[in-house]
């Protein structure tokens, strides 16, 4: 073995090793501008091909780009967000030929991007390193025709020039992602903070946010970096995860054979579940950065940095802080997922106002993690209050309130109309207990072990009860009910 | 008739811009067989076009100052639906659906577009014989060439086929035929002309300029098209003074400086004469001319040969066969681009797109064009301590080191070719303004021409200068 090869973190370790996976993403996401980066079409997802165009987005000959303002407003934005220096860039052409790129060359930025040196906190508190936030044109779509959409098999192409010139934002992260877990968490912080400053819908789906995955393995306690490869089409958070997790196996099962991680660009399979080699470092382009001669450099003057840092809007991060603080007693989980889920605000209202209700802020909870996960629709603050004071009063049992807190996030209103409408109306003590007695008399077995300290019939007797009332009785109350008759 | 005495004439109505108009285009039908300085005549757009301003003039309106005036286009600027090809076959086909920002500002002046001028392929050479349709010929002698690349317009004003032109200089384009042609020809200081529209070879040096017989029809298109235009982000210049308005105050008391590097080594003993008699002409006028040394001149063509084509290579990456021009089928997506670029482009521009694509790749680049870009720097120090430091506001040279130059005499030599721009590159490098005055014949009785630069935005000075060594013939 070479003196090189000895350099390899993990290579030819025994398959017991302890593996960690390392990986740091790139993150386009489209800048939700009014026109294109450089040039006055409209920059809209969809339309009719070749519809938002223009000589700019087209390259013709004698076409110059103008930068769009509103477009570095919003990488700003973006960079101050991610805590990035914001910084004179210079815009560089970067050069390969791809039908879909109507210059052959891109308009980039390369060795001086417009934000630099940043971080973004996951909810877990951690910090993941931003080395850089950079703007650049988008490419258009190529469509192959014929051979089932595949490239080798196509009789022709067509290309639709409606994305080519929609601004970018490209946002590298170090490699401080330990977990597929993790990497999803980062995505889902980032499109967060990208929709929170506006900058972006983040919508995967559509494109508008688009990741690129560098993974590489080593032995858990190496420092140094093992060989990466770059993953590209992951279109979802699921694919994303699939894909890293797939990658580092492929990595591993590699080292621990004796055999090496070649640096290669790597495409990822959602239907076969698996990655394969596009290209390898030897043949990856020499896009010949230089300087656009036809753009000047971008000065940004420190008021107008100042002037944007003042009007960014709370970050996800502050939200969490904000509703921590509101609600010691919630998990840093829960807060995250209120926060992601654009709960936030009915949240804070909710958790201030039954602020020191142990009982209260526990059944928010609930409704947070569970019934809410959908978002929370029409649902206004003061009738989650209302409702969870409904069931601290007993008027409402747990199942009466999923079902009354479904309806107020479905078309809104008070908890007490939508209670009525459900025909939950409490019940009479009375006719609880008259109904208690009456499932004793009828269950004399179930009864006998009950009350010889079988507690698992309490279950049966509740259940009972509530199949009998529809679910309108308060599964604490028959407890107590029944506790009392054992005497 | 001057430019000016047709403008004055068609607004003044003595004259019809039709009749202007049918003369010229007559004189390029009987003449232009010889000299083939038109890709295009535009007779019929350009006679629609004079009635309307005929129609403006009885209708009591201004036309404006090119009124009726005949203009040459030089075949890289835009046209809206009339062809545009930079004399390639590559652009076979293609009608820009715009027309370039100097193109409007002339129409909105009253011009009348008459054609499109023969050039080098893509603006790359210095005699227009690289061009896909053919060479243009010298009307002065039609053995030798126009030089380069804006050959067909300064042919076209030397031939009377119209009274001004444009051309675009990014080596000294506009400026070497206008001096091998015996006529005016402008490089406006980097920035006064929007390039809007026009296709690009060099984007740091390409420059739009006019070309006219007169140093006062240069000034006034000059005047037209340097208006600053949004859609060129390097169109940046603060209002340009007019040009035109001070072209008569002389030069009493200016400091010239006869630049040694570009005078000496390598002109030929008859143009460096009449460079001589310029220098007279302007002491004469209370110039006072002295001998100034800018040391890094001579590395100009060297760093300008490296950052053109690199620059080129770049800008002409978008002709492919895909989106308009030629296209030359293959079996795959990257076979149809070789093929169409194998075909379409000519053996100068596969030159400077091979020396370009070479000068920018991994592990060439700092060698190359980083070390271009650092001479490039160097040149612009040592001008603006000429212009700053030493005080100088105008600075003299030859255009062109010889006359014209026989056709076929230095199209086997590409080196022996880009020597003819050592005089005019520098500038291009600096992003100053310079242009080239008409200054007599050498011993072959060709025309001389005198370049007069001056420093950024300088342009007020150096037409006055030329001014002046006009009327002192």
């Amino acid at each position: 073995m070479s003196a090189d090869l000895h350099d390899v973190p993990g290579l030819g370790t025994p398959a017991d090793t302890e593996w960690e996976t390392v990986v740091g993403l790139e993150v386009h996401a489209e800048l939700a501008t009014a026109t294109k980066l450089f040039s006055a079409s409209p920059n809209r997802f969809g339309g009719d091909p070749n519809t938002h165009i223009d000589p700019v987005s087209l390259g013709l000959p004698g076409s110059l780009p103008v930068i769009n303002e509103e477009a570095v407003n919003l990488a700003i934005r973006v960079g101050l967000a991610l805590n990035c220096q914001v910084q004179t860039s210079v815009f560089a052409r970067k050069h390969y030929f791809y039908p879909d790129m109507p210059k052959n060359f891109q308009i980039s930025q390369y060795d001086h991007p417009i934000n630099v040196d940043g971080w973004l906190e996951l909810p877990s508190g951690k910090r993941i390193g931003i080395e850089r936030a950079h703007l650049e044109e988008d490419t258009g779509k190529t469509a192959h025709v014929g051979g089932g959409g595949r490239i080798h098999e196509a009789g022709y192409s067509l290309v639709d020039y409606n994305r080519a010139g929609v601004p970018l934002i490209e946002i590298v992260g170090g490699p401080d992602l330990r977990s597929a877990e993790e990497a999803r968490q980062y995505v889902t912080e980032l499109r967060a903070i990208l929709v929170a400053v506006g900058a972006s819908d983040g919508k995967m789906e559509e494109g508008s946010l688009r990741v690129d995955c560098n993974v590489s393995v080593r032995p858990e306690g190496t420092n140094r970096l093992g060989t990466r490869c770059e993953i590209k089409n992951v279109n979802s958070l699921r694919s994303m995860g699939r894909a890293i997790d797939y990658e580092a196996r492929r990595q591993i099962d590699l080292l621990t054979s004796g055999q090496l991680v070649e640096q290669q660009t790597r495409h990822w399979n959602e239907d076969e579940g698996r990655t394969h080699a596009l290209r390898s470092k030897e043949e990856d382009y020499d896009y010949r950065y230089f300087p656009e001669p036809d753009l000047l450099p971008l000065v940004i003057s420190d008021h107008k940095v100042a002037q944007i840092q003042n009007e960014l809007p709370p970050l996800p991060q502050d939200l969490r802080r904000n509703l921590a603080k509101a609600a010691p007693s919630v998990d840093a989980d829960l807060i995250g997922l209120i926060v992601e889920r654009g709960l936030y605000d009915l949240a804070l209202a909710a958790f201030d106002q039954t602020s020191g209700n142990l009982r209260a802020i526990k059944r928010l909870r609930n409704h947070f993690a569970h019934d809410l996960a959908g978002g929370h629709g029409s649902l206004l603050a003061k009738a989650l209050i209302d409702l969870v004071n409904m069931e601290e009063a007993g008027d409402l049992t747990a199942t009466q309130a999923k079902k009354v807190l479904a309806v107020l996030v479905e078309s809104g209103g008070s908890p007490q109309d939508a209670a009525q409408e459900l025909g939950f109306e409490a019940m009479d003590t009375g006719e609880l207990e008259s109904l208690v007695d009456s499932l004793i008399a009828e269950h004399a077995e179930e009864w006998s072990r009950f009350c010889d300290g079988d507690g698992k019939l309490t279950g049966f007797f509740v259940g009972q009860v509530m199949r009998a009332t529809q679910g309108r009785a308060d599964g604490k109350v028959v407890t107590q009910l029944l506790n009392s008759r054992r005497g | 008739m001057t430019a000016l005495e047709i403008a004055t004439a068609v607004r003044s109505g003595k004259r019809s811009a039709r009749s202007v108009v049918d003369e010229y285009l007559g004189a390029i039908a009987e003449g232009d067989d010889d000299i083939h300085a038109f890709n295009m005549v535009t007779a019929a757009e350009a006679r629609t076009r004079a009635d309307e301003i005929d129609g403006a003039v009885a209708a009591g309106q201004d036309p404006g100052p090119l009124a009726g005036v005949p203009v040459a286009l030089k075949d890289n600027l835009c046209t809206r639906g009339v062809a545009t090809t930079c004399s390639s076959r590559i652009l076979e086909g293609w009608e820009p659906p715009y027309d370039a920002h100097v193109v409007e500002q002339l129409h909105n002046a009253g011009a009348v577009v008459v054609g499109k001028t023969n050039m080098d392929e893509f603006a790359m050479g210095s005699s227009t014989e690289n061009s896909a349709f053919g060479p243009t010929r010298n009307p002065c002698d039609l053995s030798r060439v126009p030089g380069g690349s804006s050959g067909g317009s300064a042919a076209a004003v030397a031939a009377g086929f119209a009274p001004v032109a444009l051309g675009s200089d990014t080596g000294g384009s506009i400026r070497q035929p206008a001096a091998l042609c015996g006529v005016v020809g402008v490089k406006p200081t980097y920035g006064r002309v929007s390039r809007y529209g026009l296709v690009a070879f060099a984007s740091s040096l390409d420059q739009i300029g006019p070309i006219a017989t007169t140093v006062a029809d240069a000034a006034t298109v000059l005047d037209v098209i340097g208006f600053t235009d949004p859609r060129d982000q390097t169109n940046r210049l603060p209002d340009p003074k007019q040009v035109s308005d001070t072209l008569s105050d002389g030069v009493n008391g200016l400091r010239v400086g006869v630049l040694t590097e570009l005078s000496g080594n390598g002109i030929a003993p008859d143009v460096a004469a009449r460079l001589q008699v310029a220098v007279g002409a302007l002491e004469s006028a209370g110039a006072d001319v002295a001998k100034v040394s800018v040391p890094s001149a001579i590395y100009g063509l060297s760093a300008y040969y490296v950052i053109a084509p690199a620059e080129a290579s770049s800008n002409l990456a978008r002709f492919d066969g895909v989106r308009y021009g030629l296209r030359v089928d293959g079996s795959s997506t990257s076979d149809m681009n070789t093929a169409t670029r194998s075909v379409g482009f000519g053996d100068e521009v596969k030159r400077r797109i091979m020396i370009g694509t070479y000068a920018l790749s991994a592990g060439y680049y700092d060698a190359y064009y980083g070390k271009a870009q650092k001479v490039r720097t160097l040149i612009i120090n040592d001008f603006n301590r000429v212009w700053y430091g030493d005080k100088f506001d105008l600075l003299l040279s030859p255009t062109s080191p010889t006359t014209a130059f026989s056709l076929g005499a230095r199209t086997a030599d590409p080196m022996s070719m880009y020597m003819s721009d050592v005089c005019t590159v520098p500038v291009n490098l600096t992003g100053q303004a310079a242009m080239s005055v008409p200054y007599g014949v050498g011993d072959d009785g060709l025309p001389v021409g005198v370049q007069v630069m001056a420093p950024v935005q300088g342009e007020p000075v150096m037409f006055r200068a030329a001014k002046v060594l006009e009327d002192s013939l």
